[in-house]
């Protein structure tokens, strides 16, 4: 599902239609939504380099990590450090989010560190300032596709540290022109959602495509900590979680799949997940070390096992009055078993036999009547 | 010959298997010039001459030659100033939540214990910087006084800045330009001279690591006039320093004084910045004369080193604090 995502991501928007959009939503119970982040952005930078995408260059937006972080991220995934000026573009929202180092500088509390020269960062000392944001995000996509037909992904590292600094409605007003813009391929960006109210998350979700929530495992039931099962719950949530998409077409279809994944060292495994039944049956059965339940092979051979007790017919159909049938059959099939007797007591009258009428199905006694009543006494 | 480094914690005093992987590492040499081998698993091919010494040694305070040994606590918060040798993301944030019934306290002394006690020889010395809203410098030198720590000498060793914030007041009514109001000045001053002394401490060559630590943000919240907005900037201004100069930070809070039906926004977003997170609790089973609560420590980075939930008893004594695993006291 998270190649699904990269694929909608890649192949960008259609003339004429919003971007797709993006959003990847996780919560502190299982908070790998940058991990979840770093994936899609290293996915769809491998996509711009080898020219399989509709954009040919990314803006990311900055704000959780600083541009060093993203910059190594890049490298360790092979990235050549040199070709980043060609397509990628960082506006920089980590390291002076409100001008506190400018200020500080200016009036000579610290020293000035002159930011590393380079043309692919550029600095935002004003984040609560979000027009100012958006001409920065487009003027740096224009910097790398031109004014032409090119068009540029954006990627925002933290939508919920700009809901922090500005208003919902300016934050999707950010969103929804990044969408509708002739020059933006898709969009895609991190939201904290437990830190937001529940229709902050409603709006940003309507205003993107695809969302990708992250939920833990398991949810321990009782919060309190410190109960070793709860402990164990956490132990399981530490690194593995899964992976919620939900797409929505053009024409309204909603889409809805399941994944897991699973934190490694310095990257995420997607994998699908585990079949229903693998689930429920296992949900059924008691974790025992014995196995409990039969294979088919022994299914069918526990049916061939004859019982001592049962008739064994000796190549002749078994007739066993059960008393249930009706008294014309039951007189014809006596009289067939008894001539059937008679053989066998002709064949072998050394053997004794022991002919056996099965009860009807007597109705049980009714609790007040007497059960001796019939009797004449 | 081949020479194989694990975590087997080989040390003199005979420690095994307790320590991390990251916490020591193997010297091959004659005492002066050495060989280094990163910690964890890792392999040396070459000459080995006889008389070589082989050192084993911990990164971070207690050297495993002096006989000490991490307990229970170091064990599961981990190295506070990233291995150097390993990456360059800087130091770690460790978030320690308490709650009235339960100080968490103590957990900040140790760590101050840990950051400023004598280092192994070579290393650089670690600079602490503690931001006080709480406490006054006499309290915390008494206690660690106790605890065999003089801060007093390492305040004149310049490795120890001791920041009296109970006075501060953010000024009010600041206009930011766009007419709306403000408290946040006060809280550019206090970076302002965090930074400069990080960067005083690191320019003049004396300390590579710094540690910064804020007791308690919520006295800090108070100073900010309630405003939970600008304590966040300021610890996100703090978060820089980490990244722009490997700082590690800790900071104190309170779980409880927060709306207990949805959680406080501080707290998760503090929680989100942690690193490592340790929640100091009373004992979930009531209480006991021996134990005086529990800790419950998540330790989210490097996924395949470090134990990642962490929970066992502890109890404060007058010099020290023993931690230990539930059930393993009578």
């Amino acid at each position: 599902m998270a190649e699904l995502i990269c694929r909608a991501l890649r192949d960008g928007a259609l003339d004429g239609e919003h971007a797709p959009a993006l959003t990847i939503k996780d919560s502190i119970d299982s908070p790998f939504g940058p991990h979840v982040f770093n994936h899609v952005l290293a996915q769809l930078s491998a996509n711009i380099l080898a020219a399989k995408s509709q954009s040919q260059g990314l803006v990311l937006v900055a704000s959780s990590q600083s541009p060093s972080f993203y910059f190594d991220l890049l490298k360790s995934r092979g990235n050549d450090v040199a070709s980043f000026h060609k397509w990628l573009r960082v506006l920089d929202c980590y390291t002076d989010p409100l001008g506190w180092k400018v200020r500080l500088m200016a009036c000579g509390s610290i020293s000035s560190r002159s930011p590393e020269a380079s043309n692919t960062v550029r600095l935002c000392t004003d984040v609560r300032n979000l027009d100012n944001l958006s001409l920065s995000i487009m003027e740096l996509g224009r910097e790398l596709v031109g004014q032409g037909k090119g068009r540029f992904s954006v990627a925002i590292d933290s939508a919920s540290e700009m809901i922090r600094h500005a208003s919902i409605s300016s934050v999707a007003a950010l969103l929804s022109n990044l969408r509708s813009h002739d020059q933006v391929s898709c969009a895609f960006w991190l939201l904290h959602s437990d830190l937001h109210d529940v229709r902050v998350t409603a709006a940003l979700e309507y205003m993107s495509s695809m969302l990708g929530s992250i939920e833990p495992m398991n949810r321990p039931a009782n919060v309190q900590r410190g109960n070793s099962e709860n402990l164990s719950l956490f132990e399981q949530n530490s690194n593995k979680g899964k992976f919620h998409v939900r797409l929505k077409r053009r024409n309204g279809r909603v889409r809805l799949m399941n994944e897991e994944f699973c934190i490694e060292q310095s990257s995420i495994k997607f994998t699908a997940v585990s079949s229903e039944d693998g689930i429920i049956s296992q949900g059924l059965v008691p974790k025992v070390q014995f196995n409990l339940q039969l294979s088919e092979k022994e299914r069918i051979e526990r049916a061939k096992v004859v019982l001592p007790f049962e008739h064994q017919g000796t190549g002749k159909p078994i007739e066993i009055y059960d008393g249930r049938q009706s008294l014309n059959e039951s007189s014809t099939e006596s009289t067939n078993s008894s001539s059937a007797e008679k053989v066998q007591t002709n064949q072998d009258p050394g053997k004794g036999e022991i002919i056996y009428f099965r009860d009807s199905d007597d109705e049980m006694p009714d609790s007040d009547e007497d059960p001796d009543d019939d009797l004449d006494i | 010959m081949e020479v194989w480094v694990r975590r087997m914690g080989v040390g003199k005093n005979g420690d095994s298997g307790l320590l991390p992987d990251d916490d020591f590492g193997l010297i091959l040499g004659d005492g002066e010039s050495g060989l280094l081998l990163a910690g964890g698993e890792s392999r040396f091919t070459g000459f080995l001459p006889w008389q070589c010494i082989v050192y084993i040694w911990s990164l971070e305070g207690t050297a495993m030659e002096n006989g000490g040994s991490w307990n229970l606590l170091d064990q599961a918060i981990g190295p506070l100033i990233e291995d150097p040798y390993a990456s360059r993301s800087g130091g770690s944030v460790v978030l320690i939540e308490d709650c009235v019934e339960t100080s968490g306290a103590f957990v900040l002394h140790h760590l101050i214990k840990r950051s400023i006690s004598p280092l192994p020889p070579h290393s650089s010395p670690v600079l602490l910087i503690l931001v006080s809203f709480a406490r006054s410098f006499s309290h915390y030198d008494r206690i660690l006084r106790k605890m065999g720590c003089n801060v007093v000498v390492q305040r004149d060793n310049k490795r120890f800045i001791f920041l009296d914030m109970r006075k501060l007041e953010c000024p009010e009514a600041m206009s930011d330009g766009d007419g709306g109001d403000t408290f946040e000045g006060g809280l550019v001053d206090l970076y302002g001279k965090i930074q400069k002394a990080v960067e005083v401490s690191i320019v003049n060559g004396g300390s590579r690591s710094v540690v910064i630590m804020i007791d308690d943000i919520s006295l800090l919240e108070v100073a900010a006039k309630g405003s939970s907005n600008h304590v966040l900037d300021f610890l996100h201004y703090c978060h820089t320093l980490k990244t722009d100069f490997g700082c590690s930070l800790a900071f104190l809070n309170h779980e409880d004084i927060y709306s207990s039906t949805e959680r406080s926004n501080l707290i998760l977003q503090m929680e989100y910045l942690a690193d490592v997170v340790i929640k100091a609790e009373p004992l979930a089973t009531g209480l006991a004369k021996d134990v005086h609560g529990q800790l419950t420590v998540m330790n989210k980075r490097n996924f395949d080193r470090w134990k990642k939930m962490s929970y066992f008893h502890f109890r404060v004594r007058e010099n020290n604090v023993e931690y230990f695993y539930p059930g393993s006291r009578t």
